[in-house]
C-alpha cells in the first residue's frame, strides 16, 4: 500500500526546539501568585499501625499554612483498575496502617518549601510496628501477617490462563525440562522527578499542572477522591520529563496538592527530590518464575507451564495488568497447542511495583527467552533454528488474546542473524566472547478496560481555518515518546495540510474531546492515530461538496489531499488551495465552523490488543574472566513495527530502550536493607548506563503492514525493552559458561560461576 | 544567616540578588531569575541536568552555591541562542538528529557539550562519551546525542572557516 510522502519521514520533534532552548515549561517550572509549597510526611516503617497522630507542634511553626492527615479527608480508596472496585486499595495519606516505607502519612502547606519540611518534622505519629514481609514466598506462606484484611494470603489478584492438554502433551514429549527465574526491581529512573501544582477556583473546581502520563485518569481519581464530579477537575497541559510507566496513575501529592488548594484557596505545589522517587517511587515488579516446557523430538513445542509470582509491594497499582501481561507474553511468539498460566499478584511491604516500559512482558521474557536458549542446547538445536520452527506468523491464533493481523517474527530472525554474522561468529569462536539471542512481542495498547471508562478509548477534534491552517485537539500525551510530532505527521498525511500549520492543544482534559486513556501500553499512536484519521475523514467529507459544485465533477470521481490543495485525482489541474476550499465551505455554512470528531475503541479484537509488534535482538559481548565484567561489543536487532511514522523517532525509541535493557540486565538494582529501606537513593548508588557505557548497534525493519494501525503502524515504543536481557545473559553464557537465572549479571555472580570467588 | 546581595551575570544580564548563603546557584537561576530552562533532576550533583557554564567552565549548579557565582559570568541555556529565531549550531543539531525527547536533560546536555567543543572543538566519538559522562539521559540512549555533537562540532568548524 502506498502511503502519503510524510509517513515514514524522519521529522524533527516540533516540540523540540523549545526544549533545546529552555523555553519549554515543566510542572516545577510553574510559580503562581501567592502559590504555598507541599510537602509529606512518609512512615520510616515498613509495617505498624498508625495509634495517634499530632500535629499541633507543626501547626504553630510560623509559615505553615495547613496540615492534613488520612481522618481529615474523604477517605475514598482509589487504584486503575476501576473495573474491580475491591482492587482499588490506596488512600491518598494512610488512615489506620502504613505497609511500606515511604507510606504517605500527612501533608504540610508552607510558604516556602524549608519550612514545610520542617514542619514535616514536628508531627508526630505513634506507631505500633507489626511484623513485615520483604519476600513473595514469605507473604504466601501459612500463617503470614496480612498486609490488607481483604486479602487472604496476601494474595490480590489471580490470573489464570488454560488451553490444550497440557497433561497429554508432557506425557507424549521428546524432551521436557523445567526452570526457576528470579528478577529484580529497577525503576522508570526518568529525569524529571514528579511534580504538580493544584489551583482552586470558583469555590470547588480544580485545575491540576502535574507530571503525567495519564490525564483523564488523573482526572477522574482526583474527582472521586476529592468527592468532587468528574467536570470540577480540569488536568493541563505541560512538558513531562519521561515516564516509562512510572507516572501512570494518581498519586498522593495531586490529591494532597488539591486537596490542600480547596482549604487553603491557594495554589500550592510539590516537587518530589530525586531520593524520595528512588526511595518510595513505583518500580518493576520483582517476580519468582516457575517454568515447564515440552518439545517434540523435531524441537516443536508441545506445553508450557508458567506459574509467576508478582512481588507486587504494598499496593496493587498496575500490577493487575502486569499479571495478565506476564501471563499473554509467557507464551507469545511460539505457537503452543497446550499452555497453563498461573500468575499472581503478592503484596509485600515494599514501595509498590507498577507499570514499567514492558509491563509484565521483560520478565515473562526473560524466563521464556533465556528457557528457550538452554532447550536450543540440549536439543542440539542452534537457538535460531529452534525459534524459526516454533515462530508465529501472521493469521495465527492465540487461544484467549487474539489473532495475529500482521507478524514479521520470522523475518526479524533471519535478518537479525545477517547482520549479527551469526553463523560465521558461532562457527568461529573467540574465547570470553559470546553471542546471544532474545526475541520480543508486544502490544500496540490495551483492549481490556480496567478503567471501566464510558467514552472511547481514544479521541481527537480537527478544526480547518479559512487560511488553510487547522487544529488538532487530542488528550494524547507526549512524555518524550513524541506523539505531539507524530500525531500532526497522521493528520498532514490524511488532510493534507502541511506539518507546520497544525496547531495542537494536547493533555488538557477540559479542551480536548474525551478522552484518552494516556500515554502507556504503545497505544497512542496506533489509537490516537486512528481517531485522527476519523476525524480528518470527516472534514473531508465536509470539504469535498465544494470541488464537486465548483468543477461539475461527475459523482464518480475521487478527490486527493495533499500539499495543502484539494484535488481531483484523476485531473489534478482541477484544484484549488485547502484554503480557498476551506473558505468557500465555510460560506455555504451560514457560520458553522468546520470541526469534525474521530474516535477509537478497539472492538471484535480479543482481549488484549488490537495489534501485536515482533521482534530479534542479538547482544554480542565479552567477559573478562578476571574481573566477571561484562562488556557489551554490539547489539543487532531486527524489529517489526509496522510502518514506522517517524523513522527517527522509531530509531529513538530502540536506542532508548537499549540504554534501559542494559542497565537492566548488568548494573540497575534497587536494594533494600531488612527494615524494607531503600539503600540506592542517589544516581550515584542507583547506577544506570551513561554515554560511555552504550554499546553500538545496528538494526533493521522488517517491513509490515498492520491493517489495524494508522497507515500501517503498529507499536514500537516498549516491544524493544524486552529483549535485551535475555540476548545478554544467553550470550554471557556463550562467552564464559555462566547461565543467569538471576538477575542482574553481577561481576560477582560471574565469578563464583567460574569458580573465581566462593 | 543575614542575606548576602550579589550580582549575577547571566547569559549578559546583570541581576542583583539577596540571597541566603546556602542557596544554590541552580535554586536561584529557577526561582529568583526564572529562569527555569536550568533543570533540576537530581540536586545531588549526579544526573547533569543542572548543568551551566561559569566563566565558561561547565558545572552543577546544584552543588553551586550562588554566592559563589558573585560577578561570574553565567551562561543558561536561555543564553545560548543568538536571537530568538536563530537556534545556536549545538541546539539546531539536537534538534535536527532526534536528540531531544522528553527534554529534561536537553538544557544540561547542551552546555556540556559547549564546554566540550569549547575545549575540544574535533573531538572523537570516544571523547564525545567522556564528556557527557556527567550527564545522565533516560530516553534517547545517547546515540542521538552524540551524532549531534559531532554534527555540531562541524558546523561550528566550518563556520570559524568561512
Amino acid at each position: 500500500m502506498k502511503n502519503p510522502r510524510i509517513i515514514g519521514q524522519s521529522i524533527p520533534r516540533l516540540d523540540a526546539p523549545d526544549k533545546a532552548t529552555g523555553r519549554a515549561i515543566y510542572t516545577d517550572d510553574i510559580k503562581l501568585p501567592g502559590m504555598l509549597y507541599g510537602k509529606l510526611l512518609r512512615s520510616p516503617l515498613a509495617h505498624a499501625r498508625i495509634k495517634r497522630i499530632d500535629v499541633a507542634k507543626a501547626r504553630a511553626l510560623p509559615g505553615v499554612k495547613d496540615v492534613i492527615i488520612g481522618a481529615d479527608t474523604p477517605q475514598v480508596k482509589y487504584g486503575n483498575w476501576r473495573l474491580v472496585p475491591g482492587s482499588q486499595d490506596e488512600l491518598p495519606l494512610a488512615v489506620d496502617k502504613v505497609r511500606f516505607v515511604g507510606d504517605e502519612v500527612a501533608a504540610v502547606a508552607a510558604l516556602d518549601p524549608e519550612t514545610a519540611e520542617r514542619a514535616c518534622a514536628l508531627i508526630e505519629v505513634e506507631y505500633e510496628e507489626l511484623p513485615a514481609i520483604f519476600t513473595v514466598e514469605e507473604a504466601i506462606a501459612e500463617g503470614a501477617p496480612l498486609i490488607h484484611d481483604e486479602s487472604p494470603g496476601n494474595v490480590s489478584l489471580v490470573r489464570k490462563i488454560a488451553y490444550g492438554d497440557l497433561d497429554q502433551m508432557f506425557a507424549q514429549a521428546h524432551y521436557v525440562r523445567e526452570d526457576t527465574f528470579k528478577v529484580h526491581a529497577v525503576q522508570h529512573a526518568y529525569l524529571e522527578p514528579c511534580a504538580c501544582v493544584a489551583q482552586a477556583e470558583e469555590g470547588s473546581r480544580v485545575t491540576l499542572w502535574t507530571s503525567t502520563q495519564v490525564p483523564y485518569i488523573v482526572q477522574c481519581l482526583l474527582a472521586s477522591t476529592l468527592g468532587l464530579p468528574e467536570n470540577n477537575v480540569r488536568v493541563m497541559k505541560v512538558a513531562v520529563g519521561g515516564g516509562f510507566g512510572g507516572k501512570m496513575e494518581l498519586r498522593p501529592w495531586e490529591f494532597c496538592a488539591a486537596f490542600l488548594a480547596l482549604r487553603t484557596g491557594r495554589p500550592l505545589k510539590f516537587t518530589l527530590t530525586r531520593s524520595d522517587e528512588l526511595a518510595f517511587g513505583r518500580r518493576r515488579h520483582p517476580m519468582s518464575i516457575y517454568s515447564k516446557v515440552a518439545f517434540s523430538k523435531e524441537g516443536k513445542l508441545l506445553a508450557k507451564d508458567f506459574q509467576v509470582l508478582l512481588d507486587g509491594g504494598a499496593y496493587n497499582a498496575m500490577g493487575p495488568t502486569a499479571t495478565y501481561l506476564c501471563g499473554t507474553f509467557g507464551n507469545m511468539l511460539y505457537n503452543f497447542p497446550a499452555y497453563r498460566y498461573l500468575g499472581q499478584h503478592v503484596y509485600t511491604n515494599k514501595p509498590p511495583a507498577s507499570a514499567m516500559r514492558g509491563f509484565g512482558a521483560p520478565q515473562a521474557a526473560f524466563a521464556a527467552e533465556t528457557q528457550m536458549n538452554l532447550a536450543a542446547q540440549e536439543l542440539g538445536l542452534d537457538p535460531i533454528d529452534l525459534r524459526l520452527i516454533n515462530a508465529m506468523q501472521t493469521g495465527d491464533e492465540i487461544p484467549e488474546v487474539a489473532t495475529i493481523s500482521s507478524c514479521g517474527f520470522k523475518e526479524s530472525l533471519t535478518k537479525v542473524r545477517q547482520i549479527s554474522g551469526w553463523d560465521l561468529k558461532r562457527k568461529d569462536k573467540k574465547p570470553g566472547r559470546g553471542l546471544g539471542i532474545g526475541c520480543f512481542s508486544f502490544i500496540s495498547g490495551g483492549v481490556f478496560n480496567w478503567f471501566n471508562t464510558k467514552y472511547n478509548f481514544s479521541a481527537a477534534e480537527v478544526k480547518v481555518f479559512e487560511d488553510g491552517t487547522a487544529q488538532l485537539a487530542c488528550m494524547a500525551c507526549d512524555i518524550g515518546q513524541g506523539p505531539d510530532t507524530v500525531l500532526r505527521q497522521i493528520l498532514s498525511a490524511e488532510l493534507g495540510v502541511s506539518i507546520e500549520k497544525i496547531r495542537l492543544i494536547s493533555m488538557d482534559t477540559a479542551a480536548t474531546p474525551k478522552a484518552d486513556l494516556g500515554t502507556w501500553g504503545s497505544r497512542v499512536t496506533l489509537m490516537n492515530g486512528n481517531a485522527v484519521i476519523q476525524a480528518a475523514g470527516k472534514i473531508k467529507d465536509m470539504l469535498a461538496p465544494v470541488l464537486f459544485s465548483q468543477f461539475d465533477l461527475n459523482q464518480i470521481h475521487d478527490l486527493a489531499f495533499e500539499d495543502d490543495k484539494v484535488f481531483v485525482r484523476a485531473n489534478p489541474k482541477r484544484s484549488m488551495s485547502l484554503a480557498e476550499c476551506v473558505y468557500k465551505a465555510l460560506k455555504g455554512r451560514r457560520g458553522e465552523p468546520l470541526t469534525a470528531r474521530g474516535y477509537y475503541t478497539p472492538r471484535n479484537k480479543g482481549l488484549v490488543s488490537p495489534a501485536f509488534s515482533f521482534g530479534a535482538q542479538v547482544a554480542e559481548v565479552e567477559v573478562d574472566a578476571d574481573t566477571g565484567l561484562t562488556k557489551v561489543v554490539k547489539m543487532y536487532t531486527a524489529h517489526d513495527c509496522g510502518v514506522p511514522i517517524n523513522k527517527m523517532s522509531v530509531e529513538g525509541q530502540l536506542e532508548g530502550a537499549v540504554q534501559m535493557g542494559l542497565g537492566y540486565t548488568l548494573m540497575e538494582n534497587l536494594i533494600l536493607d531488612q527494615q524494607g529501606r531503600t539503600l540506592n537513593t542517589t544516581f550515584l548508588d542507583y547506577k544506570m548506563p551513561t554515554a560511555q557505557d552504550m554499546p553500538p548497534g545496528e538494526s533493521v525493519d522488517v517491513d509490515t503492514y498492520e491493517p489495524e494501525g494508522p497507515f500501517g503502524a503498529k507499536e514500537a515504543g516498549e516491544g524493544l525493552a524486552i529483549p535485551t536481557a535475555p540476548a545478554i545473559a544467553h550470550a554471557v553464557y556463550e562467552a564464559c559458561g555462566y547461565r543467569c537465572k538471576e538477575l542482574p549479571i553481577t561481576p560477582e555472580k560471574v565469578l563464583r560461576a567460574l569458580g573465581k570467588i566462593k | 544567616m543575614a542575606k548576602q546581595t550579589i550580582e549575577l551575570r547571566v547569559n549578559g544580564d546583570r541581576y542583583e540578588v539577596a540571597v541566603d548563603p546556602w542557596r544554590t546557584l541552580a535554586e536561584v537561576l529557577r526561582e529568583e531569575l526564572r529562569l527555569t530552562g536550568t533543570k533540576i533532576g537530581c540536586n545531588q550533583g549526579d544526573c547533569g541536568a543542572c548543568t551551566v557554564l561559569l566563566d565558561g567552565r561547565s558545572v552543577s549548579s546544584c552543588l553551586t552555591l550562588a554566592v559563589e557565582a558573585h560577578q561570574r559570568e553565567i551562561t543558561t541555556i536561555e543564553g545560548l541562542a543568538p536571537s530568538p529565531d536563530h537556534l545556536h549550531p549545538l541546539q539546531q543539531a539536537f534538534v535536527q538528529h532526534g536528540a531531544v525527547q522528553c527534554g529534561f536533560c536537553t538544557p544540561g546536555m547542551i552546555l556540556a557539550a559547549k564546554h566540550l567543543l569549547e575545549n575540544n572543538p574535533q573531538p572523537t566519538e570516544q571523547e564525545i562519551r567522556r564528556g557527557l559522562g556527567g550527564n545522565l539521559c533516560r530516553c534517547t540512549g545517547y546515540n542521538k546525542i552524540v551524532e549531534a555533537v559531532q554534527a555540531a562540532a562541524q558546523e561550528l568548524a566550518a563556520g570559524k572557516e568561512g
